[in-house]
């Protein structure tokens, strides 16, 4: 129960970051945060108690394994951040060229 | 030696030695991917990783005298090509999009599961000319004043 | 069968686009042409041949709860022809107005990447292959609306990046606490366990799918992207943004989770109807101040969404009804409004009302089909606006909630204001004597686009008469309103 409450906290600092933070690169880094909360979450929920890893070796017999789909939505899930960093982070880079800052605050030009 | 691009000569050398490796192993990861943990993706990305190895410590000029990037484009858009084919392939052999229709094999072995190692193979492919493109898209971005999209 | 083919088709187009076309554009325009015409056909022949039956298509061969499938009921193949159909208009209008940009080339992959994205999300019945087209669907639509180069479109796409992105994980969080409850992904077995389990779990999920999909919908809590990315895009995108694409991954989204999977619970239709007046008035009046004719657009996106929602909020088949043909009519004028903006960004250089003026005779193509489009959204008859509206309008009060009728002929009322506005100053008026002469000309296929989608604003009029109406709109609402009959369908195979 403690680790789902951890897991929870992990993403509250994410949305934290992302609200309170001026710095175009710490709003990326908070957008990570919370991508790795959501994965853990994902994982714990796969778990089972006693349960071995979800792997067929030649000798072993199989006993009873942890739930093994979690982990592959999770590796959907990360390839999908990682291409939504990688375009954030060029955006960040043609914002700087153009506006000549990563203040949140001053790139501004559309108001109403 | 010209004093301008990369980083210190330690470093160089044992990149030298090192980056065929990390390949090695990230072919690896990516071949045995139905028996064990890993696959196209995983293998992928620590190819791509090696490749940025070289560019962070040789500089952007060599890099782009080493591999040719136009080369690594289509690679990519072909890999994704050839995915799409393997599973029109198995929707004209009858099972449904994506179907397994190379017979199964024996279990564990290395030739073995149907069309997964192929699927693997194409992915890693994908991922590791995808994500390297990437970085040097943002890392050669100074050098060239007019501006490219993605 | 053809589901699958309506989503393999624009990703081969796209990766082919990418492989071949060396700098020029030429290969793109004839392969994305080819393809979006391909999957127009397909659309239609699958509406017109699907009627009230359902069909599965599953993946690999596998069978259905282990595998993800594909379903064309009455509701996925209607979206389907809404989404394809202003998907060839965009591209038909797109030719030659991106040639004013660089590397058009990508431009075209892209758009096959989006409408790639926009089809899986319809035609697909599993949670997470959902919100995987959907991510692809995003990917490209924040590209495609930083694709001018300009100083506002980075700042606009950025902002919608990261409010995008924040959703999405929402979304993902969601999806995961309903597999650890129900270990299930398939929608229809979800909804076939859910109502064994706690009620509180489908308040907190639903909670939490409203707000990520909400913002993607942009209703009024959540609606501030819209208007910044929607007013930088490129006038072609704007259209497929505003006109397909915040309700193919928005309202239909919500359609499907709320009524399908949930069962219609009373508290979400309380929510929905309290969250579309407030959209359809406050939209509305921050449309009433612009002068930047994209962000006017813009806003009035939110107000018809605010009209959709408080269709699909009163639960009722007659309510139904109405939000579901107003959601294709608003794609069809919608459209065709920010087509309008397009070619008057385009000949003028400026998007500020009050520095245009006396285009009528200079536009003569532009400013007819404008007026059609203005007087579809207020809602005047013969239009297809005021049916839609109609019938909103009477079923409010035949379900015994006559506030929300008040509301919505306000809403109706004030938007034919802003759109006299916009007429009276854009085409009507003393002509800007200093303004520059016509800096470039409209071309024959965007007049075609255009003229094409103002004729089917006066034809899909003629889908309230009860003989075409059956046909149509009735396999859809009876789709939507029946739970147990999906859950039959998609699990009796």
């Amino acid at each position: 129960m403690v680790i789902y409450i951890l897991c929870f906290a992990l993403l509250l600092v994410g949305i934290y970051g992302i609200l309170t933070k001026r710095d175009l690169i710490k709003i990326i880094l908070s957008l990570g945060i919370m991508g790795y909360a959501v994965n853990l979450m994902f994982i714990l929920f796969a778990y089972k108690r006693g349960a071995g890893y979800a792997i067929l070796v030649k000798d072993k017999a199989v006993t009873a394994m942890v739930d093994p789909l979690p982990q592959a939505l999770i590796l959907t899930s990360i390839v999908i951040e990682l291409g939504i960093t990688a375009m954030l982070v060029a955006l960040a880079i043609r914002l700087f060229e153009k506006y000549k800052t990563f203040d949140i605050t001053k790139i501004r030009r559309l108001s109403g | 030696m010209k004093p301008s691009e990369g980083m210190t000569l330690i470093v160089k050398t044992v990149t030298r030695i090192s980056v065929w490796l990390i390949i090695l192993y990230g072919i690896y990861i990516i071949l045995h991917g139905h028996l064990s943990p890993g696959g196209g993706f995983a293998g992928g990305v620590i190819i791509a990783l090696a490749l940025l190895n070289v560019l962070l410590a040789y500089g952007r000029g060599f890099i782009t005298r080493w591999l040719n990037i136009g080369f690594l484009h289509d690679l990519e858009s072909s890999s994704a090509a050839i995915f799409l084919a393997i599973g029109i392939l198995g929707m004209a052999v009858g099972g449904g999009f994506l179907a397994n229709f190379i017979s199964h094999g024996k279990l564990f072995n290395l030739l073995s599961s149907g069309t997964i190692p192929l699927l693997n193979i194409v992915i890693g492919l994908k991922v590791c000319t995808g994500l390297f493109v990437v970085v040097w898209t943002l890392a050669i971005f100074h050098l060239s004043d007019k501006g490219e999209k993605q | 069968m053809i589901l699958p083919f309506l989503i393999i088709i624009p990703l081969l187009a796209a990766f082919l686009i990418t492989l071949i076309s060396g700098g020029r554009d030429s290969w793109a325009i004839v392969f994305s042409i080819l393809a979006v015409i391909s999957l127009l056909a397909l659309s239609v022949f699958s509406f017109l041949s699907t009627g009230s039956q359902t069909f599965i298509y599953e993946m690999s061969g596998w069978k259905i709860p282990l595998t993800i499938c594909l379903v064309q009921d009455a509701l996925s193949t209607f979206m389907l022809v809404i989404v394809n159909l202003i998907a060839l208009t965009s591209l038909m209008f797109s030719v030659s107005y991106i040639r004013q940009y660089s590397a058009p080339w990508k431009y075209y992959a892209l758009f096959m990447l989006l409408v790639a994205g926009m089809n899986g999300v319809i035609a697909t019945g599993d949670i997470f292959n959902l919100f995987v087209f959907m991510e692809i669907a995003l990917f490209s639509a924040y590209a495609l609306v930083a694709f001018g180069g300009k100083a506002e479109e980075y700042e606009a796409s950025f902002k919608y990046a990261v409010m995008g992105s924040l959703s999405s994980t929402l979304i993902l969080l969601g999806i995961g606490i309903l597999y650890s409850a129900t270990s299930t992904l398939t929608m229809a077995k979800i909804a076939e366990i859910l109502p064994t389990l706690d009620v509180k779990l489908t308040y907190w999920v639903g909670a939490i799918f409203l707000a990520g999909f909400g913002l993607k919908a942009a209703i009024i809590p959540f609606h501030a992207w819209l208007p910044d990315a929607h007013s930088s895009a490129p006038a072609p995108i704007s259209a497929m943004l505003s006109g397909v694409f915040i309700k193919s991954l928005g309202v239909y989204v919500l359609i499907r989770l709320f009524f399908n999977v949930f069962g219609g619970v009373a508290v979400f239709n309380e929510v929905f109807l309290v969250i579309g007046a407030i959209s359809m008035i406050i939209g509305v009046f921050l449309a009433l101040g612009q002068w930047d004719i994209k962000r006017l657009l813009a806003y009035h996106s939110i107000s018809q969404i605010g009209y959709i929602i408080i269709g699909i909020g009163l639960a009722t088949n007659l309510g139904i009804l109405g939000g579901v043909f107003h959601l294709f009519n608003h794609a069809i004028f919608k459209a065709l409004l920010f087509y309008n903006a397009g070619v008057l960004e385009m000949t003028t250089g400026t998007r500020d009302l009050r520095q245009m003026g006396g285009l009528a005779k200079k536009l003569p193509t532009t400013s007819f089909t404008s007026m059609i489009a203005s007087l579809s959204i207020a809602g005047l008859p013969p239009f297809n606006g005021f049916f839609s509206k109609l019938i909103i309008f009477i079923a409010a009060i035949q379900a015994g909630r006559p506030v929300y009728a008040f509301l919505a002929g306000l809403g109706s009322l004030l938007t034919l204001a802003s759109f006299m506005k916009m007429q009276r100053y854009a085409f009507y008026g003393k002509e800007n004597k200093d303004a520059d002469k016509t800096l470039a000309k409209v071309s024959t296929a965007m007049k075609w686009a255009m003229i094409s989608l103002a004729v089917l604003c006066l034809l899909t009029s003629l889908m309230v008469i009860p003989g075409i109406r059956e046909l149509t709109l009735d396999p859809v609402v009876a789709v939507i309103m029946n739970k147990t009959g999906y859950i039959a369908e998609v699990l009796g195979r």
